[in-house]
């Protein structure tokens, strides 16, 4: 058993694409569930629209990696459309089976091989990383110390997603603390005492939804910005492991979700190295097994969580004395 | 105990009255009405909860709604604001047509309401609650939003009345705490103040009393008259008559979704059909003496009069059920 290798390999995960992608997907849970009580199941579709988006439109147009990016945005903002216009009429709980449905069908969608040429279907996409690998300003080289050692590729998708996770924590907090984010806390609170006081609630709920969206697409974009697209990556338990992150660091706070998703990753790395190495030791445990047991104790973690800490780490301890 | 905050409360309020033109019955015309409905009815499957005629609220007053449990108020008071919609029929406030104008549009043009369950905003600070009652707030537009010099002088001013009005209903102390810390009536008191950010011409109060104890039913009393004196129109439901007799200055009963009665509060409670409906024979005999289990000497209630001993016997049996379930419904 290799512990500093261990240890190293939980320690990169720190500073990973998939940390920050999850880092700004449960940054939008936040805006839509944490601060507007919005119900969405559906995280993993608004993800896959994104990723998707950004690719595909690189592959079949063209486009720069900037512009495929924002295509991308645009395409999760419809959709947020598309879905809150009829689904945000819904209470609470009947949003939750509608989103869910929703994230479904978009990955059935991409996972199809109908659309084949478009998607790729089960193989999902690669291919497209010329256009933004072309616009690293780093030169070639290896650069950092210890676990963080990357090439000037790693390096670019780090700092990208750095710079887009830095923006959007700026928004949200600035949205949070001022007039808009009372009226959207507001609604979380209860709907009709907000309608009653002059707020076109629905209109702030579309809102919230299209901000969630938007931070949950430049997640999947910023995975994609990585490694490829595949239709596997965006599943429900995608979304429930964003809800893990977001419940660990704290549901209605701005930084919870950032260090929601750095402990949820550190954490998964380190099980999924240490398990196995622990299954040479334990004999009732094959190493297949013992690597599944990491998604056991997830679950478990979300049940504890709820159930005991719901406010998270960084949740106001005063809240949780009035949850109903 | 809140009289400094409202000094004209006195012994007994200055009612207002010459509201209506001719006589006093369902659906009378007033002098200068600031609600008009005409054949306002809303059915839940076979029942029909509401249907009201004709029916004017007077502007500057206070205004009672009363009637039996089921009658039909605050599914009046949901048509009213938009929070429900009439199968058909057709309202008016203050000029405007308001069938089919949503909720928050309704409270935007000065008509505000509050919930018979309190709905105070648990998880929002007593101030954050009054603020957001304000309306036109730049900063809650989304793009403004995000640039807080656009917004925060204004929400300084908004804060400055927000104290103002939390200092009125005794709430100062409470300002940076959770609404959720606050007791019931403290909550119905916070609601009341919050309504009153948005500077309303109508204030409708759902069972404003209900679950608050006497000492704070005066301060919402003084309020309440407050209310009419600065200017704004109060229409309230109200099963408390003494409240009623007391404060109101013209009251509408319903019963079964219909307006059986209207007037002045002394005089409507002396309407056959409003006794028969709602109020019951002996409406100002302790209730130990109607059940028939204290006899009128030991209650201490004067029965000299109009009604002796043996007539509220007779009638007691009588009596019970309405009570008993009028009683078990609050």
């Amino acid at each position: 058993m290799d512990f500093l290798q261990i240890l190293s390999n939980a320690g990169a995960s720190l500073l990973a694409p998939a940390t920050l992608a999850y880092a700004l997907a449960a940054l939008g849970l936040a805006v839509q569930f944490g601060f507007t009580g919005l119900l969405n199941m559906g995280v993993a579709g608004f993800m896959a629209i994104g990723a998707y988006g950004y690719a595909i439109s690189i592959l079949q147009f063209d486009f720069p990696w900037w512009l495929a990016a924002l295509t991308g945005l645009a395409a999760s903002a419809v959709f947020a459309l598309i879905l809150g216009i009829p689904a945000l009429r819904l209470r609470g709980d009947y949003l939750a089976i509608v989103t869910i449905a929703a994230a479904e069908v978009v990955r059935l969608l991409f996972l199809t091989s109908a659309f084949d040429d478009v998607t790729g279907s089960a193989d999902g996409l690669s291919g497209y990383h010329e256009s933004f690998r072309g616009a690293n300003p780093i030169p070639p080289g290896t650069y950092g110390f210890g676990p963080w050692t990357y090439n000037q590729t790693d390096w670019w998708v780090r700092i990208m997603g750095l710079i887009v996770l830095a923006l959007g924590v700026v928004a949200v907090w600035r949205l949070m603390s001022s007039p808009w984010g009372r009226v959207i806390k507001g609604i979380r609170e209860d709907e009709d005492a907000v309608r009653s006081l002059g707020k076109n609630v629905f209109s702030y709920k579309l809102q919230a939804l299209v901000i969630g969206g938007l931070l949950m697409a430049a997640g999947g974009i910023v995975y994609a910005m990585e490694r490829n697209v595949n239709s596997g990556v965006y599943v429900t338990s995608t979304t429930f492991f964003i809800y893990t992150a977001l419940l660990l660091g704290g549901a209605a706070t701005v930084f919870g979700p950032l260090v929601g998703s750095l402990i949820f990753w550190v954490l998964q790395t380190l099980l999924s190295n240490l398990l196995p190495a622990l299954s040479q030791l334990l004999p009732f445990m094959t190493q297949i097994q013992a690597s599944t047991l990491r998604f056991i104790l997830t679950g478990v973690a979300l049940m504890l969580l709820v159930i005991f800490r719901p406010q998270g780490i960084f949740g106001n301890k005063k809240e949780l004395t009035f949850v109903k | 105990m809140s009289s400094d905050s409202a000094p004209a409360t006195g012994a007994t309020p200055v009612k207002t009255t010459g509201l209506h033109v001719g006589e006093a019955a369902p659906g009378v015309a007033k002098v200068d009405p600031i609600i008009v409905a005409d054949h306002v009815r809303r059915t839940f499957g076979g029942l029909t909860a509401v249907d009201v005629d004709h029916l004017e609220i007077p502007r500057g007053a206070i205004t009672a709604l009363i009637g039996p449990n089921g009658a039909g108020k605050t599914t009046l008071f949901n048509l009213l604001t938009g929070f429900d919609k009439p199968d058909e029929g057709t309202w008016t406030f203050d000029g405007h047509a308001l069938s089919g104008v949503p909720a928050y549009r309704v409270a935007r043009m000065g008509q505000v309401r509050t919930f018979q369950l309190t709905k105070a905003l648990g998880l929002l600070t007593v101030l954050d609650n009054m603020k957001l009652g304000a309306t036109e707030q730049r900063g809650e537009r989304f793009w403004s939003s995000l640039i807080a010099p656009l917004w925060r002088r204004q929400d300084a001013e908004i804060e400055e009345r927000a104290m103002e009005l939390l200092a009125k209903f005794k709430l100062d102390a409470k300002a940076q705490d959770f609404a959720a810390s606050l007791s019931g009536g403290q909550r119905k008191l916070l609601e009341m103040a919050r309504a009153l950010m948005s500077s309303p011409q109508l204030v409708m109060l759902d069972e404003p009393m209900a679950g608050v104890n006497p000492a704070l039913t005066e301060s919402l009393l003084h309020h309440i008259l407050d209310l009419k004196k600065e200017g704004m129109t109060v229409l309230f439901v109200e099963h408390d008559m003494h409240m009623v007799r007391h404060i109101a200055d013209w009251v509408v009963v319903m019963a079964e979704g219909r307006v059986v009665a209207e007037g002045d509060p002394h005089e409507v409670m002396k309407n056959p059909a409003v006794v028969d409906a709602y109020l019951g024979a002996h409406q100002d005999v302790d209730l130990g003496v109607v059940t028939g289990r204290v006899s009128a000497a030991e209650a201490g209630v004067s029965t000299s009069g109009t009604v002796d001993e043996a007539t509220i016997e007779a009638e007691a049996d009588a009596e019970l059920a309405a009570e008993e379930k009028r009683k078990g419904k609050r």
